[in-house]
């Protein structure tokens, strides 16, 4: 199956029961996929809507009715869509929200890239608040994550974004799709009208900045425990490794044939993948830096994840950078030349210039 | 002793923010007694919008969720839809509505979304000041348009409920005024009738109300009735602009 549409099918078998986006290459094939299935399902809802800013909204009244709800674009899609995932988070409301990231910035190119990590890492809205951000590096992964992303979504009750790029939209693997776990999701928490009760009130608008401070530390405490409890990496032959590259999602898969080269030339080095791209997994990166002194961080953008690598070491290793924006997809022979270049073996094995 | 007169139940007791002689502080009474009368309060969820009326859900005692400026229609789609027997409206002002949201309500329109929206047309931007809104008429003085609404610099005032009557998902759209008690209660036979609609399931209902602003016009509220009437339902014209009976909606439906 194909990368967008297998999002499609786990999103279905995941619960999703609304659907609401705009056109935008390359994750066409995601709504495509929704009009064709979701409105099969029972209670499924798809509306082509008439713009991102609208897709968003709509998310937002679906969620709050109480749907496991989706949206998918790509990058100048979701800077439209920023405004909504603001309020998904003041609101604390569950969506999934996808993007499969092209070159930007501004319209760009429709080639695979990784140019927003910090938008969706950082918080491309407005005010303080984060949301999840899963970076997936293979079809199985997008399958397993699109599922995992909505039961995060409602458990924590936050915006959760699965962070991919059009090759993996584009691509096809075969996948074996897991047994979604029952929803746990309270009814006093769906907007569905009085029922002869107290009327409930969903809003982000707070005016004291007292009372605002308050929901914010509230929301940051929330953000904390994620950060203790969902951080996710995969280690890469890392055991004996003298160098470590650090690379997520598609980078991570041109890393991973590069050192499969370098490895049967006898260079020890290996691979560390943040499956969580917020929370970043620092802590993990803190515990390999005791072991490997020599990090490389390989993006397909001018360097943006590398902020939070140097972050999370704290001085307290070497780090060096490659990237390719723009759309650039190099090459694992490409990638193992520049890290021969920089394994050099005697004053360390990476330029600490960036 | 019998009761005439009360505070409606779909309406806290909180004393509303809005200015003396404001339009909206009489537009949310007559929502609330319509929803009371017509006893979907319990399923009645309302989407306030950015504006005067924001805080419309501490007056209201209805489900009510926030939207951003504009979205109003948007939010109010996703709800409907996942909610199907759920009595949905909107609550919006011209900058709203006919600025920052104007796709989201003409799609929303278009597509014959099964909700009731309230527009309140106060020719201006209340909330923030008194900037003038797309639908201030030509030549009114507004923080924007200070010298008065010039149509080459500042473009023409818009007529939301002509354009959105002659899209096929729409069903019923009347303008109405709130500046004297007869044109009070054709409001209320409005709304109602736009509700009512709506629990028949037949589209897409818009009640536009020329509202007083004597804040940003400037005018005491007497006055700005008296502009109301006479100087800005000239330029939007009051009564029914659209309303299909059920069987002609029945027939158009056919196609779907
Ligand atoms: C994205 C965005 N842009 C601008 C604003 C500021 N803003 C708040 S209310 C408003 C105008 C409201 O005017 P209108 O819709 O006519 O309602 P009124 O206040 O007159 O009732 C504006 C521009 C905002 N809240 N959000
Ligand atoms: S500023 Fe105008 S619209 Fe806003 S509350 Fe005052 S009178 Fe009403």
């Amino acid at each position: 199956m194909q990368g967008n549409k297998i999002i499609g099918e786990a999103a279905i078998r995941a619960g999703c029961r609304f659907y609401a986006g705009y056109p935008i290459t390359p994750q066409n094939e995601l709504p495509e996929y929704m009009a064709e299935n979701l409105r099969k399902v029972e209670g499924g809802v798809f509306i082509q809507s008439e713009s991102e800013i609208a897709a968003i909204h709509m998310v937002i009244g679906a969620s709050a009715g109480g749907a496991r709800s989706l949206t998918s674009s790509s990058s100048p899609g979701i800077s439209l869509k920023q405004e909504g995932i603001s309020s998904l988070a003041a609101c604390e409301l569950p969506a999934v929200i996808v993007n499969m990231m092209r070159g930007g910035p501004g319209l760009g190119n429709i080639s695979p890239s990784q140019g927003d990590y910090f938008q969706a890492t950082k918080g491309g809205g407005h005010g303080d608040y984060r949301m999840v951000v899963l970076g997936p590096a293979s079809l199985q992964e997008i399958a397993d994550l699109t599922m995992d992303a909505f039961d995060i979504a409602d458990e924590y009750r936050i915006p959760v974004m699965i962070l991919a790029d059009g090759m993996l939209g584009q691509m096809m693997e075969p996948v074996v799709f897991k047994k979604p776990k029952p929803r746990n999701y309270p009814e006093s928490l769906v907007m569905k009208g009085a029922g002869g009760g107290k009327s409930k009130i969903i809003r982000g608008l707070i005016l004291d900045p007292l009372d605002l401070e308050e929901h914010i530390w509230k929301l940051q405490r929330k953000y904390r425990m994620i950060t203790e409890r969902e951080a996710r990496s995969e280690l890469y032959q890392t055991d004996d490794a003298e160098l470590v590259i650090v690379a997520y999602g598609t980078a991570s898969r041109i890393a991973k044939g590069a050192i499969k080269r370098l490895r049967k030339q006898g260079l020890r080095v290996g691979l560390f993948r943040p499956i969580t791209l917020w929370p970043f997994p620092s802590q993990q990166l803190r515990d390999l830096a005791k072991k490997v002194g020599n990090f490389m961080v390989f993006e397909m953008s001018a360097g943006q994840m590398l902020e939070d690598v140097l972050l999370a070491l704290q001085g307290k290793a070497r780090v060096g950078f490659h990237g390719r924006p723009g759309g650039v997809v190099p090459t694992p022979i490409e990638l193992a030349n520049v890290i021969l270049r920089k394994y050099n073996g005697k004053e360390g094995l990476i330029d600490t210039e960036l | 002793m019998k009761k005439v007169f009360g505070r409606p139940k779909s309406m806290k007791s909180n004393p509303f923010h809005y200015c003396a002689g404001c339009g909206h502080s009489i537009a949310h009474r007559l929502i609330a007694e319509v929803i009371d009368e017509l006893g979907i309060r319990d399923r009645t969820i309302g989407v306030p919008p950015a504006g005067c009326a924001v805080l419309a859900y501490n007056y209201f005692d209805v489900d009510m969720i926030e939207a951003q400026h504009g979205r109003g229609p948007a939010t109010a789609t996703g709800l409907k839809r996942v909610l199907p027997d759920r009595i949905v409206f909107s609550y919006q002002g011209d900058g709203d509505l006919a600025a920052i949201g104007t796709a989201e309500s003409f799609h929303a329109a278009n597509r014959g979304e099964n909700i009731t929206v309230i527009f309140i047309n106060n020719a201006v931007y209340g909330m923030t000041g008194g900037q003038m809104a797309p639908t201030s008429i030509l030549g009114q003085k507004t923080t924007t348009s200070p010298v008065g609404r010039n149509n080459i610099l500042d473009g023409y005032p818009i007529k939301i409920s002509e354009i959105f009557a002659i899209l096929p998902g729409t069903t019923y759209i009347e303008r109405c005024t709130v500046t004297s008690p007869a044109s009070i209660v054709k409001t209320k036979k409005a709304i109602r009738k736009a509700f009512q609609y709506q629990i028949d399931g037949q589209g897409f209902s818009l009640v536009e109300i020329l509202s007083p602003c004597p804040t940003n016009w400037k005018m005491s509220p007497p006055e700005a009735c008296r502009w109301i009437e006479q100087t800005m339902s000239k330029e939007f014209p009051l009564g029914a602009i659209k309303d299909l009976p059920a069987e002609e909606m029945k027939k158009q439906q056919k196609g779907k």
